[in-house]
């Protein structure tokens, strides 16, 4: 598998162009994810209503990778449920463990162009952090309930 | 200089049969033939626990040991053989200084200077230190191209100055710090000063009695021997009066259950069985580097930082960190390149078989103090080729394209 596949369109134009990349002022869920070892920083913020995510954002700075992941997953969640939210994390996680079906893999979307960042150990983190963030945020919420 | 042919590069295996082109010595180099074949030759015919036993083959693994001591300590000008520690690496001896030195002669009010480009090694054993004493930790600043001038020395030394932790280089800039002065001003206050040679051992000559340093320590691992062993040096009145690191077998004199009296210099400090190989290959390094001779690698590390130079500053983005006279960067290029971040751009050069670091390079409180939240830094030693920088510089001239600027 050639790597640099990774650097597709996809990643390229959610890298420079990041449509979430904004302040949320009515978010009523916000956590920053970090990566100790790159300097990766985000900060993830959601507007959650009646168990439905109506709005996210993110901010915050980092390479491309976690940049366009970040992005590409706010695409995918914005208008979706917190349970089915929490799935396509799952999904994804199990995407770059290479244990999921190509119908999974549709689900992802464009989040699928990130597949391949199995083959670079050193970058998963980058890739899972906006995911990992997002997991850990929607569960705390159900946990405090 | 012919530095399309380089006479050195036959001597390591690694550079001879992996295609990579290696620009990251400064995190570790690449270690010669003559040094791995050293240490796998101890184990081979000399393999006994050094100190130990009384047989032959014992003697002869004491006395590669010992040997090896002996070509450290002409190696960095030392009076005496048992100035020498030998220890895992730089960390392991500056931790060895914090808790036996810094322990037990600093208390609240004293003053301990850090410059702000130290590596995380030599910083946070002496935040321990203050923690635990009450000492205070005054940190010496820069300017913008890494530069220490009087003025900041100024600004940091006071009669309450203990001790002062410096780079000889930093490894993000490169450049040589000035040693000589910050060591007569720490002596005038009868301070003491801890001297991180890790990235300068290969690079440039080290006399410390001619420096009249305190205590220096560097890594094998980074001057072309094994990772594992590495060096301490203290000058013995100070040594001799301090407690032992860490303490247990083969650092002993006589012990009772009621407790020890410590062998002498430098097997006080030597706990455990150490890394005899390492420190065989280490004396074979040595040999290595004094059979090239520091003014062959100096002109040829330099010819090559001033190539690089040079065709970095054509790049569009490429930013430079630290001076901009390749005589002030011992091969050290650490470098930003606008819109695109270090781990994309040296995930992007290793598409190409380039070995970067890219990162906050253990010295996050410099990245603060710069204001840049991490960089990416190619490494040159005396055994790369133009070729190298060459094929450096053509893959950084794609990135910022290849990320989608400028189509």
């Amino acid at each position: 598998m050639d790597n640099r596949a990774l650097y597709n369109e996809i990643l390229l134009e959610h890298n420079m162009h990041p449509y979430h990349k904004h302040e949320l002022e009515d978010a009523n869920l916000v956590l920053e994810g970090v990566n100790p070892s790159c300097g990766d920083d985000i900060f993830l913020k959601l507007k959650v209503e009646n168990d439905t995510i109506v709005d996210g954002a993110f901010q915050g700075s980092g390479c491309a990778i976690s940049q366009a992941s970040a992005d590409i997953m706010l695409d995918l969640i914005i208008g979706k449920s917190k349970s089915e939210a929490l799935q396509l994390a799952d999904m994804f996680l199990r995407m770059i463990q290479g244990q999921i079906t190509d119908e999974e893999l549709e689900q992802l979307e464009e989040a699928s162009a990130l597949k391949d960042i199995s083959h670079m150990p050193a970058r998963v983190k980058c890739a899972v952090l906006g995911w990992h963030t997002m997991e850990e945020m929607l569960n705390h919420k159900e946990d405090s309930k | 200089m012919d530095l399309q042919n380089n006479p050195y590069r036959k001597d390591f295996p690694l550079l001879m049969e992996q295609n990579v082109v290696y620009l990251d010595s400064s995190a570790t180099s690449q270690r010669p033939f003559s040094v791995l074949e050293a240490e796998k030759k101890f184990y081979e015919c000399a393999n006994a626990n050094p100190l130990r036993g009384l047989y032959g083959l014992s003697m002869e693994a004491t006395n590669q040991v010992e040997h090896a001591r002996e070509l450290v300590q002409n190696f960095i000008h030392a009076n005496k053989a048992c100035e020498i520690i030998f220890t895992r690496n730089a960390t392991e001896s500056l931790n060895l200084l914090a808790y036996s030195y810094g322990l037990s002669h600093l208390k609240a009010g004293d003053e301990i200077i850090v410059s702000i480009m130290e590596h995380h090694s030599n910083m946070l054993p002496w935040q321990m230190v203050a923690e635990q004493t009450g000492a205070t930790i005054r940190y010496l600043e820069c300017t913008d191209e890494g530069e220490i001038t009087e003025e900041h020395l100024n600004a940091v030394f006071s009669d309450k100055t203990k001790l002062v932790a410096i780079a000889h280089i930093s490894n993000v800039f490169g450049r040589i710090n000035p040693v000589e002065t910050i060591i007569s001003m720490a002596h005038e206050r009868g301070a003491v000063v801890v001297m991180d040679c890790a990235q300068s051992a290969l690079h440039v000559p080290i006399d410390v009695q001619k420096l009249d340093v305190d205590f220096i320590v560097f890594s094998g691992h980074k001057m072309l021997a094994p990772m594992g062993i590495g060096v301490l040096y203290g000058k013995e009145s100070l040594l001799k009066e301090m407690p032992p690191f860490l303490v247990g077998g083969e650092m002993i004199e006589s012990v009772t259950i009621h407790g020890a009296k410590y062998a002498e210099l430098p097997y006080k400090f030597e706990a455990g069985t150490g890394n005899a190989g390492g420190a065989v290959a280490l004396g074979v390094a040595i040999a290595y580097i004094q059979s090239v001779g520091f003014d062959a690698i100096q002109e040829r590390e330099h010819a090559l930082t001033a190539f690089a130079l040079e065709k970095m500053k054509e790049i569009e983005g490429v930013h430079m960190i630290g001076s901009k006279n390749a005589d002030e960067h011992c091969g050290i290029l650490t470098f930003t390149l606008d819109g695109v971040h270090p781990h994309d751009v040296s995930s992007i050069l290793d598409f190409d078989q380039i070995a970067v670091r890219a990162g906050h390079h253990c010295a996050q409180p410099l990245m603060d103090y710069l204001k840049v939240s991490s960089t990416t830094r190619a490494s040159i030693a005396f055994y790369n080729t133009q070729e190298d920088i060459e094929k450096f510089v053509e893959s950084l001239s794609q990135i910022r394209r290849k990320m989608g600027y400028g189509q």
